[in-house]
């Protein structure tokens, strides 16, 4: 079932290619959809009191380098697989309705996208792990260069093109899955001492890796999460390559790829390099709070409705990154429930932006205005995204970021203190958004359309998604409460041999 | 010498090597007749069939040959059908090419089999002697065949240049063996070791000189950097076809050439030559990566690209593990699928468009030629090492074998390398996906290349047009071309998704030196 899953949209994306032009969209869409109803086949078989790896596959693949066919998921990357195969299902109808030029090309790059980001969640093997991290991007590479529309760019910018764009952003981050690469197969080498070894679970504890050796290769994984996600300093890439993207594609990209950074260090990070994170917890912490402070503030500045997401997302990717190096489950079930959420809210949020721009002609905010006029079902929709973008209490995000917060206060009170800061700042942004868009006074150029019912049905699922998630994000917690208690093990059981001289770092057991 | 013996030979394991000489003889007739213009590139791609045919056979044979002179392994042999599929691809692309043509096809076939044989020769061989035979044999008919375009002066600027340097190489390379024997009183590879194992000499300054001057010479062979300047001139001059071959197939044999000489007869001078070649490496990555950057010309760009691939592949020797020696031939092998893809196209795009083999001439197939436009995206995303392709196994093996054998810093290196190579890989893909096909310009002239309707072929204005190039073409000539491309891509991309096969393939032949 599972590997029926993660190839399903790729064999559909390849079928998509050799139908007739009017059918691909459709067959494209179908994959997703069953991929969709896979995953939630998953779901409902999931053994929510197991910390371990379910529907595991285990093959030898390229047995002379030690590489290996494995696959499975746990209580982390369940949540992250049924979101990606929800944006993606979105994502893939949204463009099957709309029918981009060159479908053949656009739904096949859409297919690998998707097996590829399904299988970083499901890899087992680090290298495996690396191997469709890599992969991710080059779909998104074409997607993006080649569907993608020129931007004004700001006053002074000059215009942004697709090309230079996407360039700037694959080579960013393939910088960081580069080093990583490297410094997978070092850490697979040197613990092996001989025989090369790569899976998780036997890499996991990080006692075959001196501390010297987990130290460089931490930071060589560390950039490619980092990039990634973006956080701040990286995150170079993330406007030009936001203001460009054919907006389907980004809903998918922003609401997934970036996920798949934190994921990486909950999932490989913590475990396998568990001397190396206590010793880095700090900076890893302030990288965060940098990212959830910079974001905020560039989300409230930005005219480009594009760049409030994306910014927007550097915030919430610094919190859900905060949340995980609390090195607490609590902490941790929050960030993989944000994760979800984050998600989740930003792919209705990217299609509604299409609309937007279909009645604007363009994403800048100040020449938006009373489009809720006569769209009071397209003014509902937008407005559930805004309240759970800016975690509204009685929104699951609320609830993420609560748990966020709560094992960092125990942990480290000042970032704590920091971080709730911004929350408030999201409101502003996120309102903002909302209120230029759909209030004010109606542009004569703008026009009131609205949402027709095939884009409302899409949009309506992901909101009723988030309504869903706020009334029970037990169906997160609890699930991956158990996982990431087995991921952080770890880190908390060699803590007291690493950090004995300091005992404030050392997390306190288990809470519960 | 009252009982004197005839040698005993063993004509089974020189199969190969008859096969090829007999095969120049052959080629080489055909073109005193006036036969049909495909009889000589079928009797070469008949002769080169026969001879990949017995070089499987031989394929597990570990013997000595002819007084030791060559050693049969799977090595020699894995170097050996590299060098014959590549000369294979040559041949159907130098079909129809105008430089082929002059030189006459039977003239042309033949050179390329010597060249092959040289390559057989050299990848075999265990004694100086045939070290350096196998490298001329090598080296000459390439000296012509790069200036076999004798109507465009770039061509002979490029065969000229190419003698020049590659004399200076020999000439290195010779007067490095002389040390050697000197210091060691054997051409021999074993006796060579065992002399310089024995005798004490590891430290000896002759022996050291010698070994920095055969790496030296071999280094201009290769086109390693800082010895590499000739290279982008002779790639971009060259008749596309015979750029093509030079950069698979000569790495292929000297690689296999380099690491036999060292790791066998200069073994016992490892922890010298070790940190030498490592920097021959680093020097290599980081100049072919940034020399690439700026380039308009694809042709001098894969040459660029080729000194960047080429100090990875020696990482594969620096190690001097035997993990090192598979990824080596490993990533030859891959190389060469690739490298071949993308040639494939520069050679059907230089037909079709106007523009020769600037980058400008890729615009838009991937819209208007998407045969053509996979091929080479394929063929790039393997040489940046991306995941899905062989050039990601490739470049796993080769890492791991610098963090086995303790040069992990070589390994960051080429990661490093691989992420500047993007900038100018990506470059190429943009032109490929992201640009709108130019105008086509429509003149009278005859297609060339069996040119789609979307781009009528013109004849280049580099190019003076030869009575041969004039001629209407068979459609099937261009479906040969084309799906030459498509085959190495799709190989490209099962030995990423299912390596097994090549791995296995590369671990018989990097083992066969018992390190």
């Amino acid at each position: 079932m599972l590997q029926v899953m993660l190839w399903l949209p790729l064999a559909a994306g390849l079928l998509a290619c050799l139908v007739a032009r009017r059918l691909t969209g459709w067959v494209a869409a179908a994959g997703a959809l069953g991929t969709l109803a896979l995953a939630v086949g998953i779901l409902i078989d999931f053994d929510s009191a197991s910390a371990g790896v379910q529907h595991a596959v285990d093959e030898d693949w390229i047995p002379d380098l030690g590489v290996r066919y494995s696959l499975g998921v746990d209580g982390i990357s369940i949540f992250l697989v049924l979101l990606t195969a929800v944006a993606w299902g979105a994502a893939t109808f949204w463009s099957a309705i709309r029918m981009p030029e060159r479908p053949k090309t656009y739904f096949l790059m859409m297919g690998i996208a998707e097996t590829a980001t399904l299988g970083a969640f499901l890899a087992q093997d680090l290298l495996l792990f690396v191997l469709f991290f890599d992969l991710m991007l080059i779909p998104f590479y074409f997607l993006f260069g080649s569907w993608g529309t020129e931007h004004p760019g700001r006053p002074g910018e000059g215009t942004i093109r697709p090309t230079s764009a996407t360039i700037k952003m694959v080579i960013y981050t393939l910088v960081g899955s580069l080093l990583m690469l490297a410094g997978a197969i070092a850490a697979g080498v040197i613990a092996g001492e001989g025989t090369p070894v790569f899976s998780m679970e036997e890499l996991r504890g990080g006692d075959a890796l001196s501390e010297s050796s987990q130290r460089w290769i931490f930071w060589f994984f560390a950039a490619a999460f980092l990039v990634k996600m973006p956080a701040f300093l990286v995150h170079g890439w993330m406007p030009d390559a936001y203001r460009v993207a054919p907006l389907a594609a980004l809903a998918v990209f922003s609401a997934v790829l970036s996920k798949v950074g934190a994921y990486g260090f909950l999932r490989v990070v913590l475990p396998i390099f568990p001397d190396a994170t206590l010793e880095f917890q700090e900076v890893l912490l302030v990288i965060a709070l940098a990212s959830i402070l910079y974001g905020s503030v560039m989300a409230f500045t930005q005219t480009s409705a594009r760049l409030v997401a994306g910014y927007s997302s550097v915030a919430q990717l610094g919190f859900i990154t905060l949340g995980v190096f609390a090195l607490r489950p609590d902490g941790a079930d929050g960030a993989v429930l944000q994760m979800v959420n984050h998600g989740i809210v930003i792919v209705p949020l990217m299609l509604i932006l299409v609309l937007l721009a279909e009645r604007t002609g363009g994403d800048d905010i100040t020449r938006m205005g009373g489009l809720a006029m006569r769209a009071p079902v397209l003014a509902t929709l937008f407005l559930v995204v805004t309240m759970a973008l800016l975690a509204m209490p009685g929104s699951a995000n609320f609830i993420g970021e609560f748990y966020i917060l709560n094992g960092v206060f125990q942990e480290k009170v000042v970032f704590a203190l920091v971080a709730s800061v911004a929350i408030a700042i999201a409101a502003y942004y996120a309102l903002r958004l909302f209120q230029r868009a759909m209030h004010y006074r109606k542009r004569d150029d703008v026009e009131s359309r609205e949402i027709g019912w095939r884009e409302g049905g899409i949009v309506g699922g992901l909101v009723a998604c988030i309504v869903a998630l706020a009334f029970y994000p037990g169906v997160v917690l609890e699930r991956s409460d158990e996982s990431v208690k087995e991921q952080l093990g770890a880190v908390s059981r060699s803590a007291p041999i690493a950090q004995s001289d300091d005992s404030h770092f050392r997390p306190q057991g288990n809470p519960e | 010498m009252s009982d004197f013996a005839a040698p005993t030979i063993d004509y089974a394991g020189l199969s190969p090597v008859i096969a090829l000489t007999a095969g120049i003889c052959l080629v080489l007739l055909v073109g005193l007749f006036r036969l049909p213009h495909w009889v000589a590139p079928a009797k070469t791609l008949g002769v080169l069939a026969v001879t990949a045919g017995l070089c499987i056979w031989q394929w597990g044979e570990n013997e000595d040959l002819v007084e030791s002179a060559l050693r049969l392994d799977e090595l020699g042999l894995a170097a050996s059908l590299i060098a014959i599929f590549a000369a294979a691809v040559t041949t159907i692309l130098a079909m129809r090419e105008p430089a082929a043509e002059d030189a006459g096809q039977g003239a042309f076939g033949a050179l390329l089999l010597g060249s092959v044989l040289g390559m057989v020769l050299l990848a075999q061989a265990q004694n100086l002697l045939s070290f350096f035979i196998g490298l001329e044999l090598l080296s000459i008919p390439l000296y012509v065949m790069c200036a076999s375009a004798i109507r465009r002066e770039r061509s002979l600027e490029s065969g000229l240049k190419y003698l020049v340097i590659g004399s200076v190489g020999s000439a290195t390379l010779l007067y490095g063996f002389a040390l050697l024997y000197g210091a060691s009183g054997s051409t021999d590879f074993g006796e060579i070791a065992a002399a310089l194992g024995e005798g004490g000499q590891a430290d000896d300054t002759l022996v050291l000189i010698g070994t920095a001057m055969v790496a030296v010479g071999l280094a201009f062979k290769l086109s390693l950097a800082p010895f590499h300047q000739w290279t982008p001139d002779v790639y971009q001059g060259a008749p596309t076809p015979v750029t093509a071959f030079m950069a698979v197939a000569t790495k292929a044999a000297a690689f296999i050439a380099l690491a036999r000489l060292f790791e066998v007869a200069l073994g016992p001078l490892t922890d010298d030559w070790q940190p030498a070649l490592a920097a021959l490496a680093l020097i290599s990555i980081v100049v072919g990566n940034i020399g690439a950057l700026g380039q308009d010309s694809l042709k001098r760009l894969l040459g660029y690209s080729g000194i960047a691939q080429a100090g990875y592949m020696l990482a594969g020797v620096v190690v001097a593990n035997e993990t090192g020696l598979e990824a080596l031939v490993f990533y030859l092998a891959a190389y060469c699928l690739m490298n071949l893809a993308i040639f494939v196209v520069v050679v059907v795009r230089e037909r079709e468009t106007e523009h020769g083999d600037d980058i400008s001439a890729l615009e838009g197939i991937g819209r208007s030629r998407p045969a053509l436009a996979w091929p080479v995206t394929i063929g790039m995303l393997a040489l940046a090492g991306l995941p899905g392709t062989s050039g990601f196994i490739g470049k796993l093996f080769l890492i791991e074998a610098t963090v086995e054998g303790d040069y992990t810093w070589l390994g960051v290196a080429i990661v490093i390398g691989t992420m500047v190579s993007l900038a100018y890989y990506l470059r190429v893909l943009a032109a490929v996906w992201m640009r709108p096909e130019p105008e086509p310009v429509q003149t009278p002239l005859p297609a060339i290349a069996g040119a789609s309707p979307q781009a009528p072929a013109t004849e280049g204005p580099r190019v003076t047009p030869s009575p041969a190039s004039e001629r209407p073409l068979g459609a099937g000539r261009c479906v040969l071309v084309v799906g030459a491309g498509v085959v190495c891509a799709v190989a490209t991309v099962a030995f990423g998704v299912y390596p097994d096969p090549l791995v296995d393939w590369a671990t018989d032949a990097g083992s066969s030196l018992s390190l």
